[in-house]
């Protein structure tokens, strides 16, 4: 049994196919890149993994545990943390309460009226933002980060609710070349270390091939092919469709 | 059979002034995403206006004694349309980078000046309006008599609808209009000059309402209540058809003439109830109403700041306002001290609204029905069960935020314009109860006799009381906003869709934060009544919630000092003003200049000032 079982996923908008007959599996401990040109259905993938869209047909496992159409925050509830294509944060909350906001609502302490908030889990939250590398900037208003930066509170607030399966849209989108490489060797280690399947797009085919394990290549919503990095660069359908373009 | 086809006609022609006011004032939405509070006063400035023309202008013996009628229904559109232009140019145009909030305080105060500038004009007697030539008498259809000018208005709508599509479809400017309506930010990218589009959409939004009013002045004449008593009903019409959609507008109004026209047959004594049930159950269904687009997830109504822990000015600041209030009794006459017991009041439940439209980012156009609802409740408690007063203000508190569970059920699905829209529909229904079921409320002439238990009685007393439980009410407002709970409600507001992804059921909080709202306002509605020892179904009428926003938004809906800064400022103006002639000239007045002068409302402009102070002093 895999940590994440996929099988069949559809989804259409209208007349337009997003995401057709799509099934994978996904280990604990593994990275899994799905790459595709812009349209191939990858956000709208995500959106079905995280909850935030219902499929029209086919099942999500997780641990073997059919979560398929749960609304999002359940699905977060049952171990799934995730980021956004476009950042999602608390734009009018500084960075140490984005996340101090997951850790609360992770250890469900978030409906209290009796106390402030203030200071609560300190030693967690600040431990969290040194290991994505930006406790310095713990202070500041999230509205009014970098890009980079924002990729980096996210991963925090991802981590905080200690997932085992993590979805990252474009995790280094907006990211200088170094930052990217480094961004992605501590999302690799983590993901070795605590056992987490990780499933992540990327736009950068140098990050898709140095980090991920396996590779599944999605055009006009379909799987055209899922393998090693190798056996992906070798295919002579990839090469057609997309890299071929690139 | 006769009846039902008479019936089915007479719904048609009261569609039509509803489908003329609302189809104004869904396209500048549409375009401009401003909600103009003031289209009923447009309404109303069409009838005056028709009703001055056709008593001014000659009319000529012979077959043409007929047009100056009918030129003065197209002159009084005109005229409300160039009206309508005045208004946006003059105080819309200054603050349309302000928050989108802002713009609606600025159409209040144009509401405030209409009122009196008809007031000056017209006079203060409701006007009978003249029968329109040739269509005097009335005709038989199916054994049933209908009144001949309501088969014109029945043709009226859908040649109005007809000619507004053609503008749409086949002009340049109406491709534009649809292009905004679409996506306004495309469209200022690719160069067009929205100023002037703007402009051009209150201009024919203002006729249509314009011509609404001149329509209808044969069937109902003119009166000061037009403005507000079309609010509700325009509202309800836009909501149902969705914000922005003429034809939307256009069944809408038909569904809502229908219903009326049936329902007088079948429920005489809820039609007022039936229009807003109709219209929660659309919502309820469709949130964006029948052919409106659903506003998108992630869309917070304004741009929320940080909220900021108390520093040591602000604190200093609000000892000493406490302090001098303590000390109030003893310096003031008894006056002030009504005034002053007024303010606070005012202040507590202007704080309970700003809980939910600034922490909660939910606007609610009808936070009244709780101030009133919670009054009511009292009021009720003492003259039914004979409850002391230490039993009816719990029971005030108690009522409203039943109601407010009630209500916020299905608000809660809602987001930004469709859930203030329905709010106020909630708080027309639960007015039009108190003011239909004469037998439990005493309808219009209200409760009386409602005085505090005898060791509060003396008025310092009251006060006192009064400062203690609203200082109360507000120090938990604001400390709540600090708490997990309240972390979690703006992380609702600042992203629904990363909520949701950490856990949170953001729907259920903010029906949790509507319902404790609307808990403090009905303190402060319990408060009042006391006061006042009287309870009338104005508490809960649509000026009510209009006053409250005005104070929210006018102290600053993104400071938490603002909603009783704002209701010391507004609450002492109105109080101020409201001893001279034409006071509300000058309070609309002051509101459209304090709207333009501070488009942070004004503990905001104080907090930015200090601010740049201090960054400039390090």
């Amino acid at each position: 049994m895999s940590l994440l079982e996929v099988a069949g996923l559809r989804k259409a908008f209208g007349g337009v196919v997003a995401v057709d007959d799509l099934s994978f599996a996904l280990d604990a401990g593994r990275m899994l890149a799905m790459i595709g040109p812009n349209g191939a259905g990858k956000s709208t993938c995500f959106a079905m993994l995280g909850g935030q869209l219902r499929p029209d047909r086919g099942s999500v496992r997780l641990d073997g545990r059919a979560v398929t159409g749960w609304p999002a925050r359940r699905i977060w509830r049952a171990g799934v943390g995730r980021t956004f294509q476009v950042t999602r944060t608390f734009g009018s909350m500084s960075v140490f309460d984005n996340v101090q906001t997951v850790v609360l609502s992770h250890r469900r302490r978030l409906r209290s009226l009796l106390r402030s908030a203030r200071g609560l889990y300190r030693e967690e939250v600040e431990a969290l933002l040194e290991t994505v590398g930006i406790a310095d900037q713990q202070a500041r208003v999230c509205a009014v980060l970098a890009y980079g930066d924002l990729k980096r509170v996210e991963l925090a607030m991802a981590l905080a609710a200690r997932p085992r399966l993590l979805l990252m849209d474009e995790p280094t989108a907006g990211m200088a070349p170094a930052e990217r490489g480094a961004l992605m060797r501590l999302i690799e280690g983590i993901c070795r270390e605590r056992a987490l399947g990780v499933l992540f797009t990327e736009h950068d085919m140098d990050i898709v091939f140095e980090h991920a394990d396996e590779i599944m290549v999605l055009a006009r919503g379909r799987a055209i092919a899922h393998g090693t990095p190798a056996e992906v660069r070798a295919d002579p359908q990839v090469q057609a469709v997309y890299l071929g373009e690139a | 059979m006769g009846l039902f086809v008479v019936q089915f006609l007479t719904g048609l022609s009261g569609a039509a002034s509803l489908f003329l006011v609302a189809s104004g004032l869904t396209l500048i939405f549409g375009v401009t995403r401003i909600v103009n509070f003031a289209h009923g006063s447009f309404y109303m400035l069409g009838a005056y206006l028709a009703l001055s023309l056709i008593e001014a202008l000659p009319v000529p013996r012979g077959t043409w004694g007929g047009a100056p009628f009918w030129a003065a229904m197209a002159a009084a559109a005109l005229g409300v349309g160039l009206i309508g232009v005045l208004v946006e140019t003059i105080v819309l145009k200054p603050i349309y980078k302000a928050p989108e909030l802002f713009q609606l305080l600025a159409t209040f105060g144009v509401i405030l000046v209409v009122q009196d500038a008809a007031l000056w004009t017209w006079g203060a007697e409701d006007r009978l309006g003249p029968r329109a030539p040739g269509l005097r008498g009335s005709i038989e259809v199916m054994g049933q008599r209908m009144p001949v000018y309501d088969l014109l208005l029945i043709a009226v709508c859908p040649v109005v609808l007809a000619g507004l599509l053609l503008l749409f479809r086949t002009t340049r400017w109406g491709i534009l209009v649809r292009a905004a309506t679409a996506d306004r930010q495309m469209v200022a990218a690719l160069g067009v000059d929205q100023r002037w589009l703007f402009t051009s959409v209150f201009f024919l939004g203002s006729c249509l309402a314009g011509l609404g009013g001149a329509l209808q002045l044969p069937k109902g004449g003119a009166d000061l209540a037009m403005d507000f008593g079309i609010v509700a009903d325009m509202f309800v019409v836009t909501v149902i058809g969705g914000m922005g959609s003429i034809v939307g507008a256009f069944l809408a109004a038909l569904l809502i003439g229908e219903l009326r026209a049936f329902g007088v047959l079948f429920f005489p004594e809820s039609t007022l109830i039936l229009t807003f049930l109709i219209m929660a159950v659309v919502l309820v269904l469709r949130p964006q109403g029948l052919l409106g687009r659903a506003e998108p997830a992630d869309a917070p109504g304004h741009d929320a700041e940080p909220v900021r822990p108390a520093d040591r000015t602000w604190r200093i600041a609000v000892s000493v306002l406490l302090a001098a209030l303590l000390a109030l009794p003893m310096i003031a006459d008894p006056f002030v001290l009504v005034l002053a017991i007024d303010v606070l009041v005012m202040a507590l439940f202007a704080a309970s609204l700003h809980a939910i439209m600034g922490p909660g980012g939910m606007v609610s156009f009808g936070h009244a029905a709780f101030f009133g609802g919670g009054a009511y409740a009292a009021a009720l408690a003492v003259v039914h069960l004979g409850a002391p007063m230490t039993a009816a203000l719990p029971a005030g508190v108690v009522g409203a935020a039943l109601l407010a569970a009630v209500i916020g059920f299905f608000c809660v699905r809602l987001r930004g314009v469709y859930f203030a829209m329905l709010t106020l529909a909630f708080a027309q229904i639960a007015w039009s109860i108190v003011f239909q079921w004469t037998e439990v409320t005493g309808g219009d002439d209200g409760l009386l006799g409602i005085w505090p238990a005898a060791w509060a009685a003396d008025r310092t007393r009251y006060y006192y009381l009064t400062l203690a439980l609203v200082t109360a009410g507000i120090a938990f407002l604001r400390f709540a906003v600090f708490t997990p709970f309240g972390r979690g409600l703006r992380a609702g507001r600042d992203s629904p869709v990363r909520a949701e992804a950490i856990g949170i059921d953001v729907a259920r909080r903010q029906w949790a934060a509507f319902v404790l709202a609307g808990a403090v306002a009905g303190l402060a509605g319990g408060l009042y009544v006391f006061a006042k020892g009287s309870v009338f179904p104005d508490e809960m009428a649509i000026p009510r919630s209009f006053d409250g926003l005005m104070m929210v938004l006018l102290g600053g809906v993104n400071t938490l000092s603002g909603p009783w800064v704002g209701a010391g400022v507004f609450t002492s103006l109105q109080d101020w003003l409201s001893r001279m002639p034409f006071w509300r000239l000058t309070l609309g007045c002051s509101i459209i200049a304090l709207v333009i002068l501070f488009p942070q409302g004004i503990a905001g402009f104080v907090r930015q000032r200090a601010h740049r102070h201090r960054d400039r002093g390090s």
